[in-house]
């Protein structure tokens, strides 16, 4: 179980392919990521950066990752955040949940992205045409959210 | 206590942090945010809509009736728009 909060880029094979070395108990591995567009709002977005809060973001990553742990049976799992100015095709966020069956893998997944989106404390500043503009929160992350609690 | 700014309220207060010393009264979220809008217009323009603003005490997101004190390290963003 892991999380990495970091400046470089990810490669995603290289990930997946460390979370499941050796590992002859997972079934089933269920994997997102988020990549920077190159539209946004109807206006062409030519570079993003993240701005985040040291300390805070690891400490909230890993609280996300356990709360997973306790709601699914889950073998493994990896989260990778960047941060920095990103370019649109380079991937921001990274997410692995590894189980023995494909429902907990795939619930956890959404799970953690859907936690991510509301309780990382992460900014987007996009840079399009007209200028830098600070992305807004969106009702519908908060929303999405809201329907793992129970 | 230390006040950390992030994205554009660091942008409209003109500075990423600052180490404050509010009045005794001042001893929750709510009252330090007031207080601190008194500091300057720059303070005044970032925390007017406090719709618009998310309040984390010591790296646990807070509310307003939360208790804040001389040690504690206050940080004021935007909803967050990580992932």
């Amino acid at each position: 179980m892991s999380v990495s909060v970091q400046e470089q880029p990810f490669d995603v094979g290289a990930e997946l392919a460390e979370l499941t070395a050796g590992r002859t108990d997972i079934g089933g591995v269920a994997l997102f990521t988020g990549l920077v567009r190159d539209v946004a709002g109807g206006d062409r977005v030519s570079a993003m950066t993240l701005e985040h809060y040291p300390g805070m973001t690891e400490r909230k990553l890993e609280e996300i990752e356990a709360e997973a742990r306790t709601r699914w049976p889950l073998i493994a799992t990896r989260i990778v955040h960047r941060y920095g100015r990103m370019t649109p095709g380079d991937g921001i966020v990274l997410v692995i949940c590894a189980s023995a069956h494909r429902d907990a893998a795939f619930e956890a997944a959404r799970f953690l992205m859907d936690w991510l989106k509301t309780k990382a404390p992460f900014w987007k500043l996009e840079e399009t045409p007209q200028g830098g503009r600070w992305v807004e929160a969106r009702d519908s992350d908060d929303e999405a959210a809201a329907r793992w609690q129970a | 206590m230390r006040i950390l700014y992030f994205a554009w309220l660091r942008t409209k207060v003109g500075m990423a942090e600052e180490t404050v010393t509010p009045p005794e009264k001042v001893n929750d979220v709510a009252g330090l945010l007031d207080w601190l809008s008194t500091r300057g217009p720059g303070h005044a323009n970032a925390l007017a809509r406090k719709e618009a603003i998310r309040v984390a005490v010591n790296q646990d997101f807070a509310q307003p009736g939360d208790p804040v004190g001389p040690d504690d390290e206050v940080a004021i963003f935007p909803p967050v728009t990580g992932g």
